[in-house]
């Protein structure tokens, strides 16, 4: 049954691409407007195989990582502020917030500006947009604590310390890894925008120099290219989450990846 | 907590004096308990039976600790109870377990929030989860259990550090009624074996009448209680004893206090 479904999905990919390839041909589409399948298809292979994708690819990866990390390190630590400070959370969060209503894309000039062409204002870039859903999400899932879960680690004689470490914090992963996959991503829009501002290298780069000199078919394969590191690095954390919340119900079906784990609450099962 | 588990009757374990309890202030002043007065044995089963709304999960949350009440005082063994005490063991209405810990982690739980001895009390836990039959099951997950099975574990959690008391807020009021009674059977029989000063709250008169050795009825605003009824029925008591004439008359007695005062609608 899973096999057919599989070969039943290939199937309509290539009858996709096959559709695609002809109406672009019967129509006369010029290739700086809309390329041909195969012609990516060659694009990519000539790009693979000439070594030239290997540096862009490193160097927007080793970015996107990078960002990810101090971005939600940054996250973890001030969400964790927040939500245990009652005066952190009056004084800066609304600062936070109004930051946060900015998109931070815009900010890249200037962080080209700050940090110069190279890799670290990419991962200054990347780590300001995936900083705010983890901060967001260690708040809330700091807070969700059930009352009852409190209550029994109170009447236990447990320290503020140990309701801390031994519930709060497990009670907060779920929320705390839907975060970290949104960041993952969110780390490599940040990388590639501010690639696009101003670089030396990079995916982002490379697309912008094929824009110049009309290689649309050259750009498609590049999008090809990030969206298979988009998906690898979102399964890289959805592998690690799936490993670390055995006991969640979102781990237990199986399902849906990116979804944010609802309030739970511990119902009789 | 001197680990021994020595049946002590005669000797006060709970004292409750002039205990009131007041929820809001300025104009709106709700009042929860009223002069409440009782005194419970070591050893002894008293169950407090009342309506929803009388006040008896504020009662149990003073004597555990975890609300401070308005005025009079609460003692264990002498002392006043003024915040969570490590002799205490609690059985909430939900089982109230952690996901993320097995059977036996949750059972663990006060071990290691009171880093007591791990290697001793493991064994311990062993032999509760075996006491409560669990055995086989300490590896498990919560989710993987029944309700029942839940809060079983409840239960072992709540003894596994050998509290002088154990308060339950109608732990098995969440079951179904044939759950509810094998449970009843099965807490009698644990009570039975390990001798623990128990104070039980419940809505059911039958669970009430059927698991006490003393019954405080409690009428609602301000919580007061009304009358408090020694069970003279002799144990072990199996599930038959409800169909007794001596079962009966409690029943009614503590249904004809409750009425009186228009504590049942």
């Amino acid at each position: 049954m899973r096999a057919r479904d599989f070969v039943l999905r290939l199937i309509f990919i290539a009858a996709l691409l096959a559709v695609w390839e002809a109406l672009v041909r019967v129509l006369d589409v010029p290739a700086y407007l809309l390329p041909t399948p195969s012609a990516i298809g060659r694009a990519l292979v000539r790009g693979i195989t000439s070594g030239l994708y290997e540096e862009h690819v490193g160097v927007t990866i080793s970015e996107t990582l990078l960002g990810f990390v101090v971005g939600t390190l940054g996250g973890l630590l001030l969400g964790t502020a927040v939500a245990l400070s009652r005066r952190f959370d009056y004084f800066i969060y609304p600062i936070i917030v109004m930051f946060q209503a900015m998109p931070k894309v815009a900010l890249a000039p200037l962080i080209i500006v700050w940090f110069g062409l190279g890799i670290t204002s990419k991962v200054v870039n990347a780590g300001l947009v995936c900083f705010f859903p983890l901060m967001i999400n260690t708040i809330v899932g700091l807070r969700s604590a059930e009352e009852d879960r409190v209550s029994l680690m109170r009447s236990l004689a447990a320290s503020p310390l140990q309701i801390f470490w031994m519930l709060r914090v497990p009670n907060a992963l779920p929320y705390i890894f839907a975060g970290l996959e949104i960041a993952m991503i969110f780390a490599l829009i940040g990388a590639i925008v501010g690639e696009f501002v101003g670089a030396e290298a990079g995916l982002g780069m490379l697309i912008q120099s094929m824009n110049f000199s009309m290689d649309v078919a050259g750009q498609f394969s590049v999008l090809l290219i990030l969206s298979v590191i988009g998906l690898v690095l979102n399964s890289l954390v959805a592998v690690v989450r799936r490993r670390a919340l055995f006991w969640d119900p979102s781990s237990r079906e199986g399902g849906g990846r990116t979804r944010l784990p609802a309030p739970r609450q511990q119902e009789a099962l | 907590m001197d680990g021994t588990e020595t049946v002590l009757t005669g000797r006060e374990a709970i004292a409750v004096r002039h205990l009131g309890k007041h929820f809001g202030g300025a104009g709106s002043v709700v009042t929860a308990l009223s002069d409440i007065d009782f005194t419970i044995h070591e050893g002894e089963f008293v169950v407090v039976v009342g309506p929803s709304g009388c006040g008896k999960s504020t009662l149990l949350r003073i004597l555990a600790g975890l609300l401070p009440q308005s005025e009079g005082e609460a003692l264990l063994h002498g002392t006043p109870i003024t915040g969570p005490r490590r002799d205490i063991g609690v059985v909430f209405q939900s089982p109230v377990l952690f996901p993320w810990r097995s059977v036996l982690g949750n059972a663990m739980l006060p071990v290691d929030v009171q880093r007591l001895g791990r290697e001793k009390l493991r064994t311990r836990a062993f032999d509760l989860l075996k006491l409560v039959g669990l055995d086989g099951f300490e590896h498990r997950y919560p989710w993987e259990l029944s309700g029942g099975m839940q809060q079983r574990v409840a239960l072992v959690r709540a003894l596994i550090h050998d509290p002088a008391l154990l308060l339950m807020d109608e732990p098995f009021g969440a079951l179904d009624a044939m759950t509810r009674e094998a449970m009843n059977v099965e807490l009698q029989r644990i009570w039975m074996e390990r001798r623990k000063t128990i104070l039980f709250i419940t809505h059911s008169i039958g669970e009430a009448v059927y698991l006490a050795d003393r019954v405080l009825v409690m009428t609602p605003r301000p919580g007061r209680i009304l009358d408090s009824l020694t069970i003279d029925l002799p144990r072990p008591r199996g599930l038959d004893v409800m169909n007794t004439e001596g079962f009966g008359a409690y029943v009614r007695r503590i249904r004809v206090a409750l009425n009186a005062t228009g504590g049942l609608d």
